[in-house]
């Protein structure tokens, strides 16, 4: 579903070239769990930036469901992420003027949705995730649990194919990342292709696909059996 | 996205900073109302001079003896003629010509006005009863002038309103009689009020019959003659009829000036819209620099709020959509700003109209009109930069906060 075809990215540091990504080479399948890890520096955000089309290749190419995605202007690549990823960040970013609820519509919003239908898919989701009775909380007023919670809510509410998660747990304690994994990992009932970056070797355990990085380069890919 | 939602995701992001929203909308509003204030002042002054020159008259053309040359030296000085004087028979050959509805002539001189002990020197005007409607006056008690031969040097008098109350106070005046200077009038009616026109107050003069006052100041020459045209369209049509016909009675020269109320009212009219067009100019330049603190404080929102601008890329916003939220934005802050500083300007008007009413201040539409589409011009032109500047963010280094 996803390829990624001799993928290079490079950047300029002053006046040296720095290679993020070299020559990867990478195919994942749809409803996959995917975890993307290595010690900081050896391109794991770049790669998911690069998955979720907030970067472009320096060369190489992406395939997205046969289609290559690396030729799209700005707005044909907005419009595969608004419908086909979803992004779960380290640290939320909520909107903090908006409440949970409006943070989960703000995607439907970007994408044309009537108000009415986007009131009711948000309400659903809101009860699915436990964040019914918080639904007008502002983010300052949520517990970081409940901000993830509402930051996953969001991401899903487009129905993707792909969501990519980086450092999901980072900013949480123990208790409440593992809490924030099993819902993750229960979207991959439905189908959902779940690409989890993360410099914890015991969460990446948990993937079936593990896959380490290293100096912008892919060192092991290894599958695990069910 | 949709425009509604554009319009109310804009708007909840300026509520969410709304001390930033207050002031850049004051700075608006500000501009806005200075302008239209300003304007309403120069206005009502235009309008001011307007209406004095109207209260002479309408359709007015005046003759006046001798000619005005702006080159210098006339040809009657070079000849070492005194210019003819204007006669009564020159007065009403003017009706000869069909443009013209009815005319007044006028002299002017003065003398003392007594009654008993009471003796004052006044200005006095000799004319006929056409004086009435050519210069719009009124008549509080009694009647004006009675028409008849231009000839007749009937010693009756029209006192001006308060020439009536110093020489009568509340005692019945018409029909008494009264002196100037060595002759006996009875007074036959007095001048409504009329206040100050342009410079002659109509409420201390004394009026007489033309052919009196040429008796009495013994001569023979009008000061000028008034001719109301019968349109505006035949002002024209007056001015030259009037030239020749007493050029040609002047022996072939001429000799007399012929001017139009339209000419000096349109000069004060162009002198007075310059001069209004100006002062709105200089409160514009407020609202230019209105616009400068608008696209200041847009690129601070826009490095304040780099990590949502980032989220809404991540999110699917194209850089258009980025681009619409923040024009969406100035806007609404400009949009608001100049309602606002319309209502501000409008109360100031009437503030000013109130405490001088006199001055009919009134904001020209015009006026109106250019300082909110200049608010709404430099609100949008001044945000083109943030906005595109927020759109073109890389959503990698702004999720970053970089």
């Amino acid at each position: 579903m996803i390829e990624l075809q001799n993928v290079c990215r490079t950047f300029t540091v002053g006046d040296q070239q720095v290679a993020a990504l070299r020559d990867i080479d990478l195919k994942l399948d749809a409803g996959e769990y995917i975890s993307i890890m290595g010690p900081s520096g050896s391109g794991k955000s770049t790669m998911l930036n690069m998955l979720g089309l907030l970067d472009r290749p320096s060369s190489g190419n992406y395939l997205l469901d046969g289609g290559n995605v690396t030729d799209l202007n700005d707005e044909q690549q907005a419009r595969v992420r608004r419908e086909k990823i979803g992004f779960v960040f380290q640290s939320f970013h909520l909107v903090p003027r908006l409440t949970a609820a409006q943070n989960v519509e703000l995607p439907m919003i970007l994408a044309s949705i009537p108000a009415e239908e986007r009131k009711a898919r948000v309400q659903v989701l809101m009860q699915n995730y436990g964040l019914s009775d918080r639904a007008d909380h502002k983010p300052d007023q949520l517990s970081g649990g409940q901000r993830q919670r509402v930051a996953i809510a969001r991401a899903t509410v487009m129905n993707p194919t792909v969501l990519l998660a980086d450092e999901p747990t980072g900013n949480l304690d123990r208790n409440t990342g593992w809490e924030v994994l099993k819902l993750l990992e229960g979207l991959l009932e439905k189908g959902i292709t779940l690409v989890v970056v993360t410099h914890d070797a015991e969460i990446g355990a948990r993937a079936q696909r593990q896959i380490h990085m290293l100096d912008g380069r892919i060192v092991s890919d290894e599958r695990r059996a069910k | 996205m949709k425009l509604a939602d554009t319009i109310q995701f804009a708007s909840g992001s300026l509520r969410g900073s709304p001390t930033r929203t207050l002031l850049m909308m004051l700075a608006m509003s500000i501009g806005v109302a200075a302008v239209v204030v300003l304007t309403a002042l120069g206005e009502g002054a235009r309008r001011y001079v307007i209406d004095q020159f109207s209260s002479l008259g309408t359709n007015l053309v005046i003759v006046l003896p001798g000619r005005t040359e702006t080159a210098g030296i006339g040809p009657g000085l070079m000849s070492g003629q005194t210019p003819r004087e204007i006669t009564l028979e020159d007065a009403q050959a003017l009706l000869r010509s069909h443009a013209v509805k009815r005319f007044a002539p006028l002299t002017v001189g003065s003398a003392t006005l007594s009654r008993d002990a009471l003796n004052r020197e006044v200005v006095v005007l000799g004319s006929t009863s056409d004086l009435l409607e050519v210069r719009h006056m009124g008549i509080a008690l009694g009647r004006f002038l009675p028409a008849g031969d231009i000839n007749d040097a009937t010693p009756v008098c029209v006192l001006g309103n308060q020439m009536k109350r110093e020489l009568f106070g509340n005692e019945q005046a018409v029909g008494q009689w009264v002196r100037l200077g060595d002759r006996r009038f009875r007074v036959i009616g007095v001048l409504a009020s009329q206040g100050e026109s342009m410079g002659m107050r109509t409420d201390e003069l004394v009026i007489i019959p033309v052919a009196a006052a040429h008796q009495l100041f013994n001569t023979s020459g009008l000061f000028r003659v008034l001719i109301e045209a019968k349109s505006r369209d035949a002002i024209e049509q007056v001015v030259r009829d009037a030239e020749a016909i007493m050029t040609e009675r002047h022996g072939g020269e001429r000799d007399v000036t012929v001017i139009t109320q339209d000419a000096v009212l349109q000069t004060f009219d162009r002198i007075l819209t310059a001069l209004t067009m100006a002062v709105g100019g200089i409160a514009a330049i407020s609202l230019a620099v209105a616009g400068v603190l608008i696209m200041n404080v847009m690129l601070i929102a826009v490095a304040q709020r780099i990590k949502e601008i980032g989220l809404l890329k991540a999110l699917g916003a194209p850089g258009k959509q980025i681009r619409h939220l923040f024009f969406a934005e100035a806007v609404l802050l400009s949009g608001i700003g100049s309602v606002a500083g319309l209502v501000l300007g409008y109360t100031g008007s009437f503030i000013i109209g109130q405490v001088y009413p006199m001055l009919p201040v009134s904001p020209p539409w015009w006026a109106v009109l250019a300082a909110t589409i200049t608010a709404l011009g430099t609100g949008i032109l001044f945000s083109v930069w943030p906005a595109r500047r927020a759109a073109k963010l890389d959503p990698v280094a702004a999720l970053a906060g970089k």
